[in-house]
């Protein structure tokens, strides 16, 4: 294409490759590209220093260290060692967050995927409705749907008595009381959406042809689902479970607001507070730094596999 | 027995599994929120116990209500402020980011790319932690505060419009432009007088939906506050449900919704009616989705 383009018009291609026109778009690009250096990855570098510094010893407030060849992996041990031994202060705390985040992230798969099917297949006329409210939560404030929850699951809330009012209990179930269930249903319908979002996008794709094929030629429903369908929406179930899982991570109001007991304490939970404290703010940087280590292969497999989609889509 | 097989089996049958599938998902989502709005105008304190429809959170409460509390306007204020900036910032800098990326072919895009990428999908709270401590310990002159704050917003926000209006670029194709360019005019006219009208429908897409996504944002904002001055209204309905739910944080939670609903729908006819106008591209599909 560009070369046809070329020939056919020689003077412009030449003068678009001339001096003006090359720094023309990496120009454009500039800006942001130094806002990301500064506010994106530097900071990151920060997160390093502050870890591997040294504590003021009047002030009691971290001295970051700028220079890596004297830097200090006492804290960063510290740190680790506290996510390894069983006693220590933050292995409660880091397995919960695994066990927890993987738990809500199966979770949003197996409610996000019928509703995905549902509304790629089988909503009709009424797919306009159910995407535009499928959208809505995505600008209605978390914490308002979180306060919602808060309202219907006090003891004299609407759920409990419903549950009392059929004879089901015979008096208020503590929901807010602190129980992982509340936290789990809490982060999944906090971040069901994002699962749904790629599974949306990847079975609204599946050619209905190929499914009338292997009905056609004998297969079951059951069975088109599992070699027809399902195969067309791994890649979709893989975006899913990353980008909604990953700020799963970084979680902490959700267990505040409902299920506020030590027992239910997630990683984020500790970052934050210790980043209260001056004089641990350099135990939270080693937190961030673990959970960065722990994240950054899904976070780069994830772009690397969407990039490697987008281009056998083109080819 | 015979007759669930029998409908089971029909492949023609209306999936009624599914319709339940989805109608309850819609209501597991919706019902709550259309609750804590509807508790927004209880008689009494209660966000549980609903006891008479009153204005009384909105308007007629002398010290409590969203008219009459200051720290609850000043919130308002907060929001409104930190969104509207951050929007002025972001916008110009991601469409700007778009283009620059999408044109300049070189390994560095690439990497830029990348980096931009990241940003998108990082965590929130390592994005606030990490600009939390350079603005204690490096950027001491910015600080925590209403600036810290916007500078965090505007890192989260600036993937929106480069990746909305790159899949906009690519569905409109190189020809408009070109034929801009064929027709004698110099690159900046093309991009002045053709390209940028036509990417006016995705520009002002991702300027609503980053006002309507910052307005409810609390991670940065949280971490990047210095004291109560710069409280936004998620901060505010965040610490009433913490301490002393009250229906007037329902209000305000309510206030924003509108705001962002009526955005997000005018954003969506906008789009929706330029993009029609102009064909929804040629060979959109030729241009690759996401140059990593």
């Amino acid at each position: 294409m560009s070369s046809t383009r070329q020939a056919r018009r020689p003077a412009v291609a030449g003068a678009a490759r001339g001096g003006f026109s090359r720094w023309l778009w990496p120009s454009f690009a500039a800006p942001a590209t130094a806002y990301l250096l500064v506010f994106f990855l530097f900071p990151f570098y920060v997160v390093l220093g502050v870890t591997f510094g040294t504590i003021d010893p009047i002030l009691q407030t971290p001295i970051p260290q700028w220079n890596p060849a004297q830097w200090d992996t006492g804290v960063l041990s510290f740190t680790l060692s506290n996510i390894s031994h069983s006693d220590g202060i933050y292995f409660g705390a880091f397995f919960r967050t695994l066990a927890y985040v993987g738990l809500a992230t199966l979770l949003c798969l197996l409610v996000g995927y019928p509703f995905a099917y549902f509304v790629a297949r089988h909503a009709g006329r009424f797919k306009g409705v159910f995407l535009a409210l499928f959208f809505a939560p995505f600008w209605v404030s978390y914490m308002l749907r979180l306060t919602a929850w808060i309202g219907l699951l006090q003891d004299d809330g609407w759920i409990n008595r419903a549950l009392h009012g059929i004879g089901l209990t015979g008096g208020p179930i503590g929901f807010l009381d602190g129980h992982v269930g509340t936290l789990l249903a809490g982060l999944v319908y906090g971040y069901v959406p994002y699962m749904i979002l790629p599974l949306l996008a990847a079975l609204d794709r599946v050619p209905h042809e190929h499914v009338e094929a292997a009905r056609d030629l004998g297969a079951s429903p059951a069975r088109t689902f599992v070699r027809v369908t399902l195969p067309a929406s791994r890649q979709a179930i893989l975006a899913g479970v990353i980008i909604c899982g990953l700020p799963m991570f970084g979680d902490y109001f959700t267990q505040q607001l409902v299920a506020n007991v030590n027992g239910t304490r997630m990683l984020g939970n500790f970052i934050v507070d210790q980043l209260r404290i001056p004089i641990f703010l350099a135990r939270g940087a080693a937190l961030i730094l673990v959970l960065l280590a722990l994240l950054v292969v899904p976070i780069a497999y994830y772009l690397w596999s969407t990039a490697r989609v987008s281009r056998e889509r083109l080819s | 027995m015979s007759r669930l097989r029998t409908a089971l089996s029909n492949p023609w049958a209306r999936p009624r599994f599914l319709w339940a599938v989805g109608v309850g998902y819609v209501a597991w989502t919706m019902i709550p929120v259309l609750v804590a709005v509807l508790f927004s105008f209880n008689s009494t304190r209660s966000i549980s116990n609903w006891a008479g429809a009153s204005l009384r959170w909105w308007i007629s409460d002398p010290n409590e209500s969203l008219l009459n509390d200051p720290t609850i306007r000043q919130a308002i204020a907060q929001s409104l402020k930190l969104s509207a900036l951050t929007t002025v910032i972001a916008v110009p800098l991601g469409v700007a980011f778009a283009l620059g990326l999408d044109r300049w072919r070189s390994r560095g895009s690439g990497s830029v790319n990348f980096v931009m990428m990241f940003s998108f999908i990082t965590p929130e709270l390592i994005l606030a932690v990490s600009m939390f401590l350079l603005f204690i310990k490096v950027f001491r002159v910015i600080g925590l505060g209403t600036t810290g704050q916007l500078l965090g917003l505007v890192t989260l926000a600036l993937a929106y419009p480069v990746v909305i209006v790159r899949a906009r670029l690519y569905s409109l194709g190189k020809e408009y432009e070109e034929a801009a360019l064929d027709l004698g005019a110099s690159p900046t006219q093309a991009l002045r007088r053709v390209t940028l009208p036509l990417l006016f429908p995705a520009i002002f897409a991702s300027a609503a939906i980053i006002f309507a996504f910052t307005l409810d944002d609390f991670v940065i904002v949280n971490q990047l506050a210095e004291d109560a001055s710069n409280q936004t209204v998620s901060m505010f309905i965040y610490s009433a449900a913490r301490q002393a739910p009250s229906p007037a944080a329902n209000a305000v939670g309510t206030l924003m919704l509108v705001t962002s609903t009526v955005l997000i729908v005018a954003a969506y006819l906008v789009y929706r009616r330029s993009v029609r106008r102009t064909g929804g591209g040629i060979r959109g599909a030729a241009r690759e989705a996401l140059p990593v």
